[in-house]
């Protein structure tokens, strides 16, 4: 229960950052993605401040042998395999990321929102992602 | 390249950044785990077994905007495409960032903290695509 509630926690706080630094908005996305008009270099520092506060943290976590509240080893990935998967899936989210300027995160704020438009993003991300499970488990069995 | 300073907001955009840091760090400290957006979303959906903490992490993500809601009015969200646009986008999100194993938190705010050449490689390759699919859409379609 007390893992749920920090779950719970988490997600409030990641959100009301993505909130206050416009990252929720999808014309500030695309602004920001729109290097050659009228520039909006926001998110720039929203990704500095991100990295920079978590940074702190992740050098403690390579010292770290359990985590706190859970008692278990970190989950910190250890794939370090740059392959086409990688490259070309990143590269797949990025076109998706510049037409409707919405990632992950801000979808499922925009759906608290009540925004039509973040429903109807998010239900499409879920189909893509549940797309990816039935590919790999077919490709699994043969 | 012109900046946009009427929408340039770098004080909010760093402290929001800097709050989803601090998200990200409590939680692999706390937790030990990512705070990889697409990866929280996408272990429900892939049958992890530590469902739980993730459905009420999502459940954080969207009630964030009525907690935000409580002390500050809430900034109105701007779509840029029709929802058509939005449903293509949705699905290249959703498979894309299964594929990569991770988005702009994941790889962009997590896997950066620690140095990832895979989680750069992510970066490059998303960013990428999303500077040129913006500038497709608005400065050779627009």
């Amino acid at each position: 229960m007390k893992f749920n509630l920090f779950g719970l926690f988490s997600g409030v706080l990641f959100g009301l950052g993505l909130i206050l630094a416009g990252m929720a908005n999808p014309v500030k996305v695309q602004g920001f993605l729109d290097i050659a008009g009228l520039w909006d270099p926001s998110l720039a520092f929203v990704m500095g401040g991100g990295i920079g506060v978590s940074m702190v943290f992740y050098a403690k976590a390579k010292r770290t042998s359990l985590s706190l509240l859970t008692k278990e080893a970190l989950k910190v990935p250890s794939n370090t395999l740059i392959d086409k998967r990688l490259v070309l899936g990143s590269a797949a989210f990025g076109i998706g990321w510049g037409i409707g300027g919405i990632c992950p995160g801000p979808a499922l704020v925009a759906v608290g929102m009540g925004s039509l438009g973040g429903v109807l993003f998010t239900v499409a991300m879920l189909v893509g992602m549940y797309l990816f499970e039935i590919i790999e488990r077919r490709n699994a069995k043969a | 390249m012109q900046i946009d300073l009427a929408h340039f907001t770098p004080l909010a955009s760093l402290l929001g950044g800097a709050l989803i840091g601090l998200t990200a760090g409590l939680m692999i400290l706390l937790a030990g785990r990512v705070a990889g957006i697409a990866g929280i979303i996408g272990g429900l959906i892939g049958g992890a077994a530590d469902k739980s903490w993730r459905l009420f992490f999502i459940a954080g993500l969207v009630i964030s905007p009525l907690i935000w809601s409580l002390f500050a009015p809430l900034p109105a969200l701007q779509m840029v495409t029709s929802p058509l646009g939005l449903i293509i986008a949705g699905l290249l999100v959703g498979i894309g960032t299964r594929y990569a194993n991770g988005c702009t938190s994941g790889h962009g705010v997590c896997g950066l903290s620690r140095f990832s050449l895979r989680s750069l490689i992510a970066v490059l390759s998303f960013m990428g695509t999303g500077f040129v699919t913006v500038f497709i859409i608005k400065h050779l379609l627009g």
